[in-house]
């Protein structure tokens, strides 16, 4: 049987349903995000680790220039290595029917026996190349698909110099490309930058490479100390042009879906504790007012004879049910968000499938802490209602009283109308209230800050890589290094109007015994096109001696402006140099370090080389240029830069439109949760002052004012302590969401505070518009009558 | 009618009760002194002047309230230094209380409402028993807001003896009803009493309602100044105001 008590308890969640519900709904959103992205973080991680188990992806990578086969059991000896394998790796410019601009592929020999090597690939339609014939290869699914390449499909490339025609049998998928980049870009392009996987046999052929490799992958044993195993594999590839072996982390496409991992992990921890902390105060104030109008009943109860314990319960269990209401819309929308970015996640990465986590924990742990707050929030409401002596709840609570303090003659001195002073008056009677719409609100204004800066930094981003930092419509990458001359060479391409040369050399820095594996990318003088950019001053310039580090490294290294460091060179001459550090700067990609030519060339005591040139064009000229590329057998990467900003520009548009959407509605929910909530309340404590000034002969206009204006005017004081949290949150932002990878500029425009301060305001009016609607529709009479 | 009671055993014994209350610098001295016994059994009708302390009376008998001083026994319980949780237990065990403003809990029905009590009472009749003593079965079904005030009022009268109660304590059960519907709450409150022996504390401003009490007693300015048997007591039926 239901007791009569708990009867009571779901009418009077019925008669408060609107605020039930705006309290559920915040704290529902809390939970959703914190479920979704838990959710589809454990489970692309969970997944992650099962398609790397299962296809054995490498610890430890490391590339070389050219080491004999029989030379690898030198590595599988070495202490804790549990498996070595190593193929043929290089870059080569294709030619594809339909496309004008030459894509770019990375050439990996597959040996006879791959499924029992490392990083093995998975067949996911067609066949595998057959060992006896030269001319076929395999693609990776996104490329082939891309270029709608199906087994029989044939394509052409430059390999080694010469053009050769290729024939696809098949698609595959592989642990190590699941982000894949082209060199020399930032961002995938699978229509760009594809796999060709060939029998060892013709990649050896088609690069002299019979009996030989030049990238080796490890696995580990379990608890293998990784540092000590690099140090023993460098030695033993030195005499190889080994370049240094890296573990996943510096493992392009480990690194980029770690670092998105990474994000994902710090929205779930970001952003829903706001949503419980306002949650909870939500329901301290409604339960606080409920309490209030209750004032008899509760004395009654307690003339009944009913026990302070159980009156609590009563209203712990009201607080209860709402907090049930927001776990359950939290946990619903939470798995069905999360569905929807797993679907796709998997798409994206092209996971070949998916393990999803039960989200039991995210669930538990989410569900526990939205219950908490509500009770938090309700308790000194209900610790209040109980600790009423039962003969003084039976009468009317008395008139609140108005202080004459020094404010309140302040506020007389003002000489404001009678319905402004009202709005002051109530300000200051209930000053807690006001803190807790006011603290609402601002968060609100916060969450909305913190994300509309996202644009901001994606803007500076832009500015930087596209506008300032690369202003070269085309860079080449080059096979091998060459002497400077080529950039006379490059000068009589077609179309070409300026060129600036480029050295990108792989290089480890040391610090005492910290050290960094990156690569000093040399910068030739004259076309200023290619420049170094920090986030916040702008174009950088190089100065003739020193090194440039980036923030990142700098601070990894304990480095700062003015310290020397020790470069060891990972190619020839494999030399170790020391540089002073000039300046450290802050760059939105990358952990490259940056030199001036001359003086990187000069500390080597080499002659200028380069490998990578940066080209200005008349645009008119570019398909001449492409075609042209397409047959250089020096040239092994081709990067269009407008192309990757249309394609920068496109890849956000998409995400980043869903992304503002759900922020929006989230700020949006906050402000109006907290808004509706506080007006509610006004109303019903008022609604018999707000009637008496009706029958006085206010306009309902005027007494609307009494209503709105106090709800706007806490809105507005809000606004410029929202932009302070939205400050701190976007600051907090930046440190969770950068990664070695990716790392956000900080800067907020005034754009974001301003748009931030308009939606908040405006959802703020809409909210008290709602509960305005009401006052049109109080009785009079009867608010007269009415006790409370 | 009256005499028999006389010798009735005291219900409630007050000794010498005052009752201060301190607000700020000023002190109020609702009950000056009160000496008083209930019999079993008996209707007392208390009369007095506005702020002559019948409330406060009245709330101390019921437990809702302990004295500044002086002794309160109910039977040969000492109620005056009694926990919050003793006077719980004896408001729950043998008190029914009915107050002007009927206060009935509005998202509860008529039955729910007595129902309330039921539910902790330890031997209570069944909520619709106690409706059907005040002639309000047919609408036990409604809500506060569907009844009249005098209905109200009669379901606040279920309610408080629904568990059977020793005391009913009514503070001016009809302050908000007119004449007719007063008379048909009054006829509730001694049928309860000739039924269920409850003796009675019933307060009104009303002097004609003292007709139809076993005993009349007046306070003015927390004094006790008159306390005396009624000889001719009348039915409900024959006051009116
Ligand atoms: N909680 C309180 N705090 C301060 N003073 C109180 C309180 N309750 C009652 N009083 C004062 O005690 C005195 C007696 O009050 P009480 O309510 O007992 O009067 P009453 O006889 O019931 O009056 P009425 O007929 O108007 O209901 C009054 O002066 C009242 O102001
Ligand atoms: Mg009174």
């Amino acid at each position: 049987m239901v007791r009569v008590l708990d009867r009571k308890l779901l009418r009077d969640l019925r008669q408060i349903w609107a605020q039930t519900l705006a309290i559920a709904l915040v704290l529902g959103c809390g939970i959703m995000v914190m479920v979704a992205a838990y959710g589809t973080q454990r489970s692309l991680v969970e997944t992650q680790a099962a398609y790397y188990d299962r296809h054995r992806f490498a610890d430890l990578f490391v590339a070389a220039t050219r080491v004999p086969v029989t030379r690898l059991a030198e590595l599988a000896d070495i202490d804790h290595v549990a498996q070595v394998d190593g193929r043929i790796s290089f870059h080569a410019v294709l030619d594809i029917d339909g496309m004008q601009a030459p894509a770019v592929g990375q050439v990996l020999s597959l040996a006879a026996d791959a499924g029992q090597g490392l990083n093995v690939p998975l067949l996911r339609h067609g066949r595998l190349p057959d060992p006896d014939r030269l001319d076929e290869v395999a693609l990776n699914e996104s490329f082939a698909q891309a270029h709608d390449l199906v087994p029989g499909s044939r394509f052409r490339a430059v390999l080694n110099g010469q053009l050769r025609e290729l024939q696809v049998t098949g698609w595959l998928l592989s642990p190590e490309f699941i982000y894949t980049m082209a060199p020399g870009t930032i961002m995938p392009d699978d229509r760009r930058f594809g796999l060709i996987w060939m029998n060892e046999a013709a990649a050896a052929a088609a690069m002299d490479m019979q009996g030989a490799v030049n990238d080796i992958a490890l696995r580990l044993m379990r608890g293998a100390d990784a540092r000590a195993v690099i140090a023993q594999v460098d030695s033993v590839l030195d005499p190889f042009g080994g370049t240094g072996a890296h573990g996943r982390d510096r493992q392009t496409s480990h690194a980029f879906l770690d670092s998105e991992l990474t994000q994902l992990d710090a929205l779930a921890r970001f952003l829903p504790p706001v949503f419980l902390v306002v949650a909870a105060f939500l329901v301290n104030m409604v339960l606080g007012r409920l309490i209030a109008m209750e004032r008899a009943q509760i004395g009654l109860m307690r003339a009944l004879g009913y026990r302070r314990a159980e009156i609590g319960l009563h209203y712990l269990k009201l607080a209860g049910m709402i907090g049930l209401l927001g776990v359950g819309l939290g946990w619903g929308g939470g798995l069905l968000l999360r569905e929807g970015m797993l679907l796709l996640y998997v798409e994206f990465f092209r996971f070949p499938f998916l393990i999803r986590d039960p989200a039991l924990g995210a669930m538990g742990l989410s569900g526990a802490l939205a219950l908490a707050a509500v009770l938090a929030g309700a308790a000194r409401a209900v610790a209040a209602a109980i600790r009423l002596p039962p003969a003084e709840a039976m009468s009317p609570p008395a008139p609140p009283s108005f202080g004459r303090g020094r404010i309140d003659r302040a506020i007389a001195a003002l000489r404001l109308r009678q319905t402004s002073m009202m709005i002051l008056r109530s300000v200051l009677r209930w000053p807690g209230r006001a803190a807790i719409t006011l603290l609402g609100v601002s968060t609100s204004v916060g969450v909305l800050v913190a994300s509309y800066f996202l644009f901001d930094a994606i803007d500076v981003v832009r500015d930087r890589v596209f506008q300032q930092g690369n202003r070269q419509h085309v860079t080449l990458t080059l096979a091998r290094d060459a002497p400077d001359s080529v950039l006379l060479d490059a000068l009589t391409l077609p179309g070409v109007t300026s060129v600036q040369g480029g050295y990108a050399l792989p290089v480890r820095l040391v610090n005492g015994h910290r050290s960094r594996q990156t690569a000093v990318i040399a910068q030739f003088e004259g076309a200023e096109l290619a420049q170094v950019m920090d986030d916040e001053q702008g174009v950088i310039t190089l100065s003739d001696r020193g090194l440039v580090l980036p923030e990142l490294v700098a601070r990894h290294l304990r480095i700062s402006a003015g310290d020397s460091v020790q470069l060891d060179l990972l190619v020839p001459p494999r030399d170790t140099l020391t540089l002073p550090v000039t300046a450290i700067i802050r760059q939105g990609m990358g952990s490259e370090a940056h030199i001036a030519a001359p003086a990187l060339f000069a500390a080597m005591r080499v002659a200028p080389r380069v490998n990578q040139i940066h080209l200005r064009i008349d645009p008119q000229q570019m398909p001449a240029l492409q075609a042209r590329i397409k047959s250089l057998p020096t040239v092994a990467g081709f990067a269009d830069w407008e192309e990757l900003r249309a394609q920068f520009d496109a890849s956000l548009q998409e995400g980043m439109l869903t992304m503002v959407m759900i922020y929006t509605l989230i700020g949006v929910l906050i402000a109006i949760g907290v808004v509706y909530n506080a007006a509610r309340i006004q109303l019903s404590e008022r609604s018999h002052e707000l009637a008496s000034l009706r029958v006085l002969g206010f306009t309902r206009a005027e007494v609307g004012f009494v209503l709105i204006g106090e709800m706007m005017l806490l809105t507005l004081l809000a606004v410029p302590l929202g932009w302070v949290m939205g400050y701190a949150f976007a600051q907090g932002m930046v440190d969770a969401i950068s990664t070695d990878v990716v790392q956000l500029p900080f800067v907020i425009s005034r754009r974001t505070y301003a748009l931030a301060a308009l939606v908040v305001v405006g959802a703020s009016l809409a909210a008290v518009l709602l509960v305005r609607r009401r006052l049109d529709r109080v009785d009079l009479v009867s608010a007269l009558k009415a006790r409370d | 009618m009256a005499n028999a009671r006389d010798i009735a055993e005291p219900v409630f014994r007050l000794v010498d009760v005052t009752r201060v209350f301190r607000t700020g610098k000023v002190a109020v001295h609702a009950l000056r002194g009160v000496t008083l016994s209930l019999n079993e059994g008996e209707v007392v009708v208390l009369l007095g002047a506005s702020g002559s302390g019948k409330s406060t009376l009245l709330n101390i008998l019921g437990g809702l309230d302990l004295p500044t001083d002086g002794q309160v026994f109910f039977r040969d319980r000492n109620l005056t230094r009694a926990s919050d949780g003793d006077l719980t237990r004896f408001r729950r065990e043998h008190v029914g209380f009915v107050f002007q403003f009927y206060n009935l809990v509005p998202s509860l029905t008529a039955r729910e409402n007595v129902a309330l009590v039921t539910e902790i009472a330890r031997n209570p009749m069944t909520p619709e028993e106690a409706l059907d003593m005040v002639g309000l079965g047919p609408r036990m079904d409604h809500f506060p807001s569907e009844l009249s005030g005098g209905e109200q009022q009669r379901v606040a009268i279920a309610r408080a003896i629904a568990k059977r109660p020793e005391v009913l304590l009514c503070d001016e059960p009809t302050g908000a009803l007119d004449s007719k519907t007063g008379v048909q709450v009054l006829e509730a409150l001694c049928a309860v009493n000739r039924n269920l022996g409850t003796a009675t504390v019933l307060i009104t401003h009303n002097a004609d309602i003292q007709r139809i009490a076993h005993r009349v007693v007046v306070l003015a300015d927390g004094r006790i100044t008159r306390d005396e048997v009624n000889p001719d007591r009348v039915a409900p039926s024959q006051v009116s105001w």
